[in-house]
């Protein structure tokens, strides 16, 4: 009996394999899900809010798991891959090889479209990837359905036109003129021109706070909530001209990067930066974030691209490549970099906390074409560029993200879907304050402002440190007579005063001790004074 | 080599015919979400100021009555119908969608202090301050009577008079006795003209009596000598005995934890027992200015509302320190008794100025059919605010209530004299030795001692 029950036991604790690894799986799906960790119950003393708080954290475990087994069986398509055998390489597969393995529609998605006549092409995409907007340097304006490849609308401003970007949905964009920004409409009417902000260099649209920021030929950041048109911020950034601006849609701050090799980040209700990185020693070309916030790239013309962690602001992977003019992020992490008539994808060969970007894919046009944008499609395996003999879009399978929420951005969307969404998105505008560099602290509990008094012996410890520093320092060898053995002295002393001069308070403290009444004066007094005496 | 894109087709994302309902795909993916916190709290904002703006809990007022409204009962076999009395002796029906009597009672000579409805809904109990118990046959609504224009008055079907003036009157649950409040506690058979049973305890009356909605033997009782009883019909005396600073005009018992009763006190607070220990308080429910004249629980359990000498009807949860709301008019005068409905969804009050007035439970809820994706938005409004009440912005859009002035002023005139009694003890206790002072919590200091 008690051998047969303990056969039973290890039955039910060694699970199948293929059950064991789903579990992993399953295990770091739910971790996504859940945002973070659960809240320490432990310090409570509240019983009541002790026991509400736990069944409100188990219900976001139960959610959590839910979302997680959806995701494994319920979405209805795959991510893209390109998977080589053997000793083939991916960066060696061209789009001809790509065409020939993938069906029609996908097939659709590579042209060129050549237009020599209107100069460098920049591009922007609506969230959903259905429509694209190209505009040419000399002031050709189009506005496409790329879903039935059809042209919406174009129209020739006649003045040069340096950046475009779409506002809220298709139905408005923005085109930064030679003189002003100006918004057209949807069928190319001109709504308004944005004088205040003098001759832009970049726009880019805040999406959740409808917001349009650009930079201008003299450096400074201006922001414009285009619900009700008012200015929101103007700032000077102090750091001269500069056209490389982007945004991050993690937490909504711009970065700018700068001509001496810093990358200032910015948000609308502060007149100073809110981070300043030193990232190349030379100007800064392009600047590029990853969709999750966490991962910044930017290349400088020292033909080097760094990746960087923006939660610690440190530097996580470089790569020594060409000199990328325009780099761009895809909603499942490639980087795409291009330079000339040149694109190289990167891709992030381990996955988790580190970082290893490597070639994925490569791509080289016509040599005549300068590559001047390069944007991947949301929604599909298609990155566009935009380059000086007008804009091509070629394949990279593995790019796009399979699953759209409908509530998010639908690329089939209706016209009455368009309308409901663009009340509800007006409804859940947010306010300019809300942007910050982290964006969860919103709701979260602001931690005790009391500093607690560090200790005496931390204090003598830390005092410790201060001298062995101070007398561990080099001092710099003096040529011409000035490098004498007492001024060395001298000198050295003086840093080792300088270093305890910092910790003053713990003579006056014990000096006031002193005078106090001490425990056993205390016990000396009478019991009906013995409140007055000081405790210790 | 193995290459796949992604290449989505448009008939297996769109919807075949427009017969048919648009296709929606969902992907809980966060990253699909950049700042979904903070669109939480916009949403959570939102919805409290769309709360705010929906929040007309008057419905109406039936008027009818020439004296002031004295108690109200509620027959929980048909929702529609409430009886109430007066302080005259006129007892009616009324019925609560259209707001009028469907029949009269008359008979009583005096005030009426209590109505009961019996188990099956057919009797109506009432007693009064003229020494009689009626027992009136309530008419049983049909479809025909649906538009009544005609209000019936009808003859009691008994009468019995007794030696003194009663005070209230409850019916068993599960049962065919009632129990009737006065000099002392009688047990009643609908058949007997005298009482079944009598208990008494010292000489003071006994001012409400309730029974236990899960022991059909049960009941509490208030009385004049500032005490709580519980009493068992199967024995032969009183359980158990509490008695208090202030005398508690009325009493209700949880109908979904049976074992739990709130009493409502002169005080102007309202305290939960347990009814296995009653030393002392399970929670202490402070809001009211004034003396409580009346409690009643929803049928939920979750909540119940009390109506005061104030002028003021608040709701409470069951658990909580303080009020979720609060109704008041202009109009309404000293509030004598509420009932909530028996569907949760209405709260009525009986005041001095002879109106019943009919008010929603949820200040900003939508009556009616509501389509489901509505009724799932609804949810999703009050979940999150519920989430970001705390936050200051939202908290004081969900707080904020406008209050009489005179009850304003009262309230701020208790907070000072609250707070100064306060520091005075915490000071008397700094300067004694420790231990010497003690304080009793508050779910304790208004029981003086517990009586077996």
């Amino acid at each position: 009996m008690e051998i047969s029950s303990e056969d039973n036991n290890l039955m039910e604790k060694v699970l199948p394999p293929v059950e064991q690894e789903s579990d992993v799986e399953l295990e770091t799906k739910v971790k996504k899900y859940l945002r973070g960790e659960g809240a320490n119950l432990e310090t409570l003393k509240d019983k009541k809010l002790k026991t509400q708080l736990a069944s409100r954290e188990k219900l976001y475990g139960k959610s959590a798991k839910a979302a997680a087994k959806i995701e494994k069986w319920l979405l209805p398509a795959e991510a893209g891959y390109l998977e080589t055998e053997g000793l083939e390489k991916t960066w060696r597969v061209k789009q001809t090889d790509i065409a020939n393995e993938v069906d029609i529609l996908s097939s659709r998605n590579q042209y060129d479209i050549v237009l020599p006549d209107f100069g460098p092409y920049k591009l922007d995409f609506t969230a959903s990837g259905r429509h694209m907007l190209a505009g040419g340097r000399k002031g050709h304006l189009a506005l496409l359905d790329m879903m039935n490849m059809s042209l919406i609308k174009e129209i020739q401003v006649r003045e040069t036109v340096r950046d475009v970007a779409f506002l809220h949905n298709e139905q408005f964009f923005a085109a930064a003129q030679k003189k002003y920004a100006y918004i057209y409409g949807r069928d190319g009417t001109e709504l308004h021109c944005l004088k205040e902000r003098g001759p832009v260099a970049r726009l880019r649209f805040l999406k959740n706070h409808f917001l349009l920021a650009s930079v201008n030929k003299s450096g400074q950041l201006h922001y414009q909530d285009v619900t009700h048109g008012g200015m929101v911020a103007s700032i000077r950034t102090g750091k001269g001209r500069t056209d490389v601006m982007e945004v991050n849609p993690y937490n909504g701050v711009v970065a700018l990067g700068h001509s001496g090799g810093t990358v200032t980040m910015w948000k609308p209700t502060s007149q100073a930066p809110l981070v300043q990185m030193q990232c190349h020693p030379g100007p800064v070309s392009s600047v590029a974030f990853h969709p999750n916030g966490h991962l910044m790239a930017t290349s400088g013309k020292e033909r080097k691209i760094k990746i960087w962690d923006l939660r610690k602001f440190e530097e996580v992977q470089t790569i020594h490549s060409f000199h990328a003019k325009t780099l761009s992020f895809s909603q499942k992490g490639l980087l795409a970099a291009g330079t000339g008539s040149f694109v190289q994808i990167l891709g992030d060969s381990s996955g988790g906390s580190s970082h290893n970007y490597s070639r994925y894919m490569n791509h080289s046009m016509v040599k005549g074409y300068q590559i001047e944008k390069l944007m991947f499609r949301p929604y599909e395996d298609v990155i566009g560029i935009g380059h000086s003999m007008g804009w091509s879009s070629i394949l990279i399978p593995g790019s796009g993200e399979p699953n759209f929420d409908s509530w998010v951005a639908n690329p089939f969307e209706t016209s009455k879907q368009r309308r409901e969404k663009e009340v509800h998105s007006l409804l859940d505008k947010l306010p300019p304050e809300t942007i910050m560099l982290d964006p969860s602290k919103i709701g979260a509990m602001r931690p005790s402002r009391r500093k607690e008094k560090p200790s005496r012996g931390e204090i003598e410890a830390e005092k410790e440190v201060a001298i062995e520093a101070a007398k561990s320092t080099e001092l710099k060898n003096k040529t011409k007579g000035r490098n004498k053995p007492s001024k060395r002295t001298k000198k050295k002393k003086e840093m080792v005063e300088n270093a305890k001069r910092t910790f003053p308070e713990q003579e006056h403290n014990t000096a006031l001790k002193k005078r106090r009444i001490g425990e056993d004066a205390a016990a000396e007094l009478p019991a009906s004074l013995k409140r007055f005496a000081r405790k210790n | 080599m193995k290459i796949k894109t992604l290449s989505r087709s448009v008939d297996e994302y769109t919807r075949e015919r427009s017969q048919d309902l648009q296709r929606v795909f969902h992907n809980f993916d966060p990253s699909l979400r950049p700042m979904e916190k903070a669109v939480e709290y916009q949403r959570a904002l939102t919805a409290a100021k769309l709360e705010k703006i929906f929040a007309r809990p008057f419905v109406g007022a039936m008027d009818g009555h020439r004296d002031g409204i004295s108690c109200m009962a509620k027959n929980p076999n048909y929702l529609k119908g409430i009886f109430s009395a007066s302080m005259d002796g006129d007892i009616r029906l009324w019925d609560i969608s259209s707001r009028r009597t469907v029949c009269q009672f008359p008979g009583h000579q005096g005030a009426v202090r209590g109505l009961t409805a019996s188990t099956d809904g057919n009797v109506l109990v009432s007693c009064g301050t003229d020494c009689t118990v009626r027992l009136w046959n309530v008419p049983r609504p049909t479809l025909e009577d649906s538009n009544i224009s005609s209000e019936n008055s009808i003859e009691p079907s008994a009468t019995y008079v007794w030696k003194n003036a009663f005070w209230a009157v409850d019916h068993q649950f599960e049962g065919e006795l009632f129990a009737t409040a006065g000099a002392q506690l009688d047990i009643w058979n609908h058949n007997r003209s005298q009482p079944v049973q009598s208990f008494q305890w010292g000489t003071d009356s006994v001012i409400s009596v309730r029974f236990n909605p899960g022991e059909p033997d049960i009941l509490a009782t208030s009385a004049s000598d500032r005490s709580i009883t519980i009493y068992d019909l199967r024995m032969s005396s009183a359980a158990r005995k509490i008695i208090m600073m202030t005398k508690t005009n009325s009493i209700a018992w949880n109908p979904m934890e049976p074992m739990n009763l709130t009493a409502a006190n002169e005080d102007g607070s309202c305290y939960s027992f347990d009814g296995r220990k009653l030393d002392e308080a399970k929670c202490v429910h402070k809001d009211h200015v004034s003396a409580v004249m009346d409690i009643d629980f929803s049928p939920t359990g979750r909540e119940f509302v009390t109506g005061s000498y104030d002028r003021s009807v608040r709701i409470f949860p069951y658990n909580g320190g303080h009020s979720r709301e609060i109704y008041h008019t202009k109009r309404m005068q000293r509030v004598f008794c509420v009932k909530y409905s028996c569907d949760a969804t209405y709260v009525i009050s009986g005041s001095d100025d002879t109106n019943l007035r009919l008010w929603k439970a949820k200040a900003s809820e939508q009556l009616g059919v509501i389509l489901p994706r509505e009724q799932k938005k609804h949810e999703y409004n009050e979940a999150v605010k519920n989430r970001y009440k705390h936050l200051p912005e939202v908290k004081r859009i969900v707080r904020h209530r406008h209050l009489p002035k005179p009850i304003y002023k009262a309230m701020a005139i208790i907070r000072t004299v609250n707070d100064s009694k306060r520091r005075k003890e915490a000071r008397r206790k700094a300067h004694s030795a420790p231990g010497t002072v003690v304080t009793k919590p508050l779910r304790k200091r208004k029981i003086i001692k517990e009586v077996e």
